[in-house]
C-alpha cells in the first residue's frame, strides 16, 4: 500500500479553481512543429496528401461540431467550412506547384490568408487565430501526428497542457474532464475563467506537469495548488470519496453569504449577459455585482442604438426584481479595442485610453449608455447601480457620478483598479457611493506584471499581500464613511480567500455563479473575528505563497 | 451577366454565422456566383474566407454576380438571404 503522505511526486501551482479531483492525466497534444521543406518530386501526390490533410481536418472539425452545442457547434461549423473552403485550396495548389511541399504549402497558404483577415483588425482580425489552430491540424494531418487539440481517452480525465486558449476548450465536456492542470498561465489566464466557470478544479502555473506521462493517476488540489503525480489507486480513491463528501456538503449549503456569527456578507454574481444565469441556482443571491456590458459593443462597426441596449439592460434586471444589478459601464478601449471608437493604436495599451477614459474625447459613448441603464431601471423593480471602470482620481470619479445622476440614476460607483484610486479610496467616497474592487487590474498594476504574462504569474496572484493592503485600505475608507466596499475580480471566486477579504473589510463579494457554494461553505465556518485574524497573517506573510499558507494552514 | 445589389441586413455584418449561411447557401447553387463590395474584386462567394474577407459590416452594399442558366434564381435567393438580420434569426432561435 503506497504511503498516502508520501506520494511518489508532488508539483506545486496557483490553485485557481477550489475542489478536489483523482484521475489518470491527458495532455493536450500541442500543434506539431514544422520539419525542414524537402524538394517535391511528385506534384500531384504532394497535391493529393495536402488535399487528404484538409479534408481530415474538415471531417474532425465537422465532427467536433455535431458533438457541440449552441456557440461551440456554430464556431466549428464555421472552422469546418474554412478547412473546405475552395479558396484555400486552389493557394495550396499554387504553392505546390512552385515547388512546396504539404506541409509547407498548408502552411504558406494559411499565413497568408491569415494577414489578410489580421489587416481588417476588430472580430475578424480575431479569427486569425481560428486560422492558426486550423493549420495546426492540417499540419498534423499532412505528417501523420494525432490532431492537435482536447484529447478524448475514451475515459473521465484530468485535463493538462501547457496553456488553454478559448478555442482550445470549446467543446470540453465538464463530465469527462475531472480538473485542469497547467504548465504556465495565471490567475487571470483564461483557464483559470474557464474553471470556475464549469466549476472544475484548477492548477495553474504548475511546473513540470507536462512532464507527466499519460495515464499517470495524479491527485489536485484546486484550493493549495498541490498535484500529487503517480498516486496509487487507494489515494485517488480517498481523493475522490473526500470530494464527494465536499461537492455533497456544498449542494447543502443555502441561503445568504455570512460568517459563522452572523455577520453578512453580500454574495454576488459576475455576468457577461442575462444567457449566463440560466440554470444558476441564485439561492442566496443578492443580485448581479459585475454586469459586463462589452457584449453589446463587440463584433460590430458601430455602437449599439440606445433602444437595443435598453432592451438587453431590461432583460438582466428583470431577473432581480427584489436584487441589486451593478452595470459596469462600457470597459473597452486601448486594450480591447472596438472600431466604432476610433482609437490609435498604443505603445502600451494597458496604460493607454481605456474603460472610463475613453469618455474624455467620446463621451457620447458613455452617455448613451448611461442613459439607456437609467430608462431599463425606471421599468424595473431591482435597484439599479452604476460604476465606471478605469478610475484613476477623485474628479473622475466626482464628473462620472454627476453623468449618473443627471440621467436620474441614484446610486453611482466606481471601480478599484488603479493603486491611486485605492491610495484615495476615501476621497472617492466622499464623492461615489460605493467602490468595487477589480483585482485583475489591481494586480496587473500594483506588480507592474502583465495580466497576460504567465511567467509573471505569482506576482498576479490576489493573495499577493500588497494588494490585500490596498483592498484593505478601500475597504477602511468605506467602514468609515459607512459605503459599501465590494470585491468582484477572480479574487473573489477563491474560497480561502473569502475570509479574509472579509476579515479586511469587504462587504461584497461578486464572483461566477458557480462559486457562490464554495464561498459561502467557507465563510460560514468562520467568525468575523477569526476572519480578521487571518487578514492579519495574510498581511504579513512575504509574498502570495506565504500568505496562502498562513491561512490554510490557521483555517477548518 | 445578372447581378444583384444589397445591403448587408444582419447587426454584425457578414461575418461568423450569418456569413457561413450565406456561404453554405452559395455552394448549394448550381451556378458560380460572385460577391464584390462596391467595385472591388468579384471572390467566389462559396468560399468562407473570401467572403470574411470582404470585411463587410451592417449596411454595407454587396454585388453579387452570376451568368448562365439559373443565375438569376440563384442571385435572387442569396439576395434575399443577405437582407434578413440573420443574427435576430439566430437569437429566436437560443
Amino acid at each position: 500500500m503506497p504511503d498516502l503522505d508520501a506520494p511518489p511526486r508532488v508539483l506545486h501551482g496557483i490553485g485557481v479553481g477550489p475542489g478536489l479531483a483523482a484521475g489518470p492525466v491527458a495532455r493536450m497534444a500541442s500543434p506539431p512543429a514544422l520539419p525542414d521543406p524537402r524538394p517535391v518530386t511528385d506534384p500531384d501526390g504532394e497535391l493529393a496528401d495536402a488535399v487528404r490533410a484538409l479534408e481530415a481536418t474538415e471531417a474532425d472539425l465537422r465532427a467536433r461540431a455535431d458533438a457541440a452545442t449552441g456557440e461551440a457547434r456554430d464556431i466549428l461549423s464555421a472552422q469546418a467550412m474554412i478547412a473546405a473552403d475552395p479558396t484555400l485550396r486552389e493557394g495550396v495548389a499554387e504553392r505546390v506547384r512552385s515547388g512546396d511541399d504539404a506541409p509547407h504549402a498548408l502552411r504558406t497558404t494559411f499565413d497568408r490568408h491569415r494577414e489578410i483577415l489580421a489587416a481588417l483588425g476588430g472580430y475578424l482580425g480575431e479569427r486569425a487565430a481560428d486560422l492558426d489552430d486550423i493549420a495546426h491540424r492540417a499540419i498534423a494531418a499532412a505528417l501523420g501526428r494525432p490532431m492537435p487539440g482536447l484529447p478524448a481517452p475514451g475515459h473521465p480525465f484530468v485535463l493538462i497542457a501547457d496553456d488553454l486558449a478559448p478555442a482550445d476548450t470549446v467543446g470540453l465536456d465538464p463530465e469527462t474532464v475531472l480538473a485542469l492542470v497547467t504548465e504556465r498561465g495565471g490567475p487571470t489566464s483564461h483557464t483559470a475563467i474557464l474553471a470556475r466557470a464549469l466549476g472544475l478544479p484548477a492548477v495553474v502555473g504548475c511546473a513540470g506537469i507536462l512532464d507527466v506521462p499519460d495515464g499517470t493517476l495524479v491527485t489536485v488540489d484546486g484550493t493549495s495548488g498541490r498535484v500529487g503525480a503517480g498516486v496509487g489507486e487507494e489515494e485517488a480513491a480517498a481523493v475522490r470519496a473526500r470530494a464527494a463528501d465536499e461537492r455533497s456538503r456544498l449542494a447543502a449549503g443555502r441561503g445568504p453569504g455570512r460568517t459563522a456569527d452572523g455577520h453578512s456578507v453580500d454574495l454576488m454574481v459576475n455576468i457577461g449577459s442575462a444567457a449566463d444565469l440560466r440554470g444558476v441556482d441564485l439561492d442566496g443571491v443578492t443580485g448581479v455585482g459585475l454586469f459586463r456590458t462589452e457584449f453589446l459593443f463587440l463584433d460590430r462597426k458601430d455602437a449599439p442604438g440606445l433602444d437595443e441596449q435598453v432592451a438587453a439592460y431590461a432583460e438582466v434586471f428583470s431577473l432581480f426584481p427584489e436584487g441589486t444589478v451593478v452595470v459596469r459601464t462600457l470597459d473597452a478601449g486601448a486594450d480591447k479595442p472596438l472600431p466604432f471608437l476610433g482609437l490609435p493604436e498604443e505603445p502600451n495599451p494597458a496604460l493607454g485610453v481605456r474603460g472610463l477614459r475613453v469618455a474624455r474625447d467620446r463621451p457620447h459613448i458613455l452617455e448613451t449608455q448611461l442613459e439607456a441603464i437609467a430608462r431599463a431601471a425606471e421599468r424595473a423593480t431591482a435597484d439599479v447601480w452604476v460604476m465606471a471602470p478605469m478610475v484613476s482620481t477623485p474628479v473622475e470619479a466626482e464628473d462620472f457620478v454627476a453623468r449618473a445622476r443627471a440621467y436620474g440614476l441614484h446610486t453611482a460607483g466606481v471601480m478599484v483598479e488603479v493603486p491611486a484610486a485605492a491610495l484615495r479610496a476615501e476621497r472617492l467616497l466622499e464623492v461615489a457611493d460605493f467602490l468595487s474592487i477589480g483585482t485583475n487590474d489591481l494586480s496587473q498594476y500594483t506588480l507592474a506584471a502583465d495580466r497576460q504574462s504567465g511567467a509573471l504569474a505569482d506576482l498576479l496572484d490576489p493573495w499577493q499581500p500588497a494588494l490585500l493592503q490596498l483592498i484593505g485600505a478601500c475597504a477602511a475608507a468605506g467602514g468609515r464613511g459607512g459605503r459599501p466596499v465590494g470585491v468582484c475580480g477572480e479574487a473573489a471566486a477563491d474560497p480561502a480567500l473569502a475570509p479574509v477579504l472579509v476579515g479586511l473589510g469587504v462587504t461584497k463579494l461578486s464572483m461566477s455563479p458557480r462559486s457562490v457554494p464554495a464561498v459561502r461553505a467557507r465563510l460560514a465556518a468562520h467568525e468575523r473575528a477569526e476572519c480578521e485574524e487571518l487578514a492579519r497573517l495574510a498581511l504579513d506573510a512575504a509574498d502570495a505563497a506565504a500568505a496562502r499558507a498562513a491561512v490554510l494552514s490557521a483555517g477548518p | 451577366m445578372s447581378t444583384r445589389t444589397v445591403a448587408i441586413a444582419s447587426s454584425t455584418g457578414l461575418h461568423a454565422r450569418p456569413a457561413a449561411l450565406f456561404v453554405k447557401a452559395a455552394a448549394d447553387q448550381d451556378v458560380p456566383v460572385r460577391i464584390r463590395v462596391g467595385d472591388g474584386p468579384a471572390v467566389p462567394a462559396a468560399s468562407m474566407l473570401a467572403v470574411l474577407s470582404l470585411g463587410a459590416g451592417h449596411g454595407t452594399e454587396v454585388t453579387l454576380e452570376a451568368d448562365g442558366p439559373g443565375a438569376d434564381a440563384a442571385l435572387d435567393s442569396l439576395a434575399a438571404l443577405l437582407a434578413r438580420d440573420l443574427d435576430a434569426e439566430e437569437a429566436a432561435d437560443a
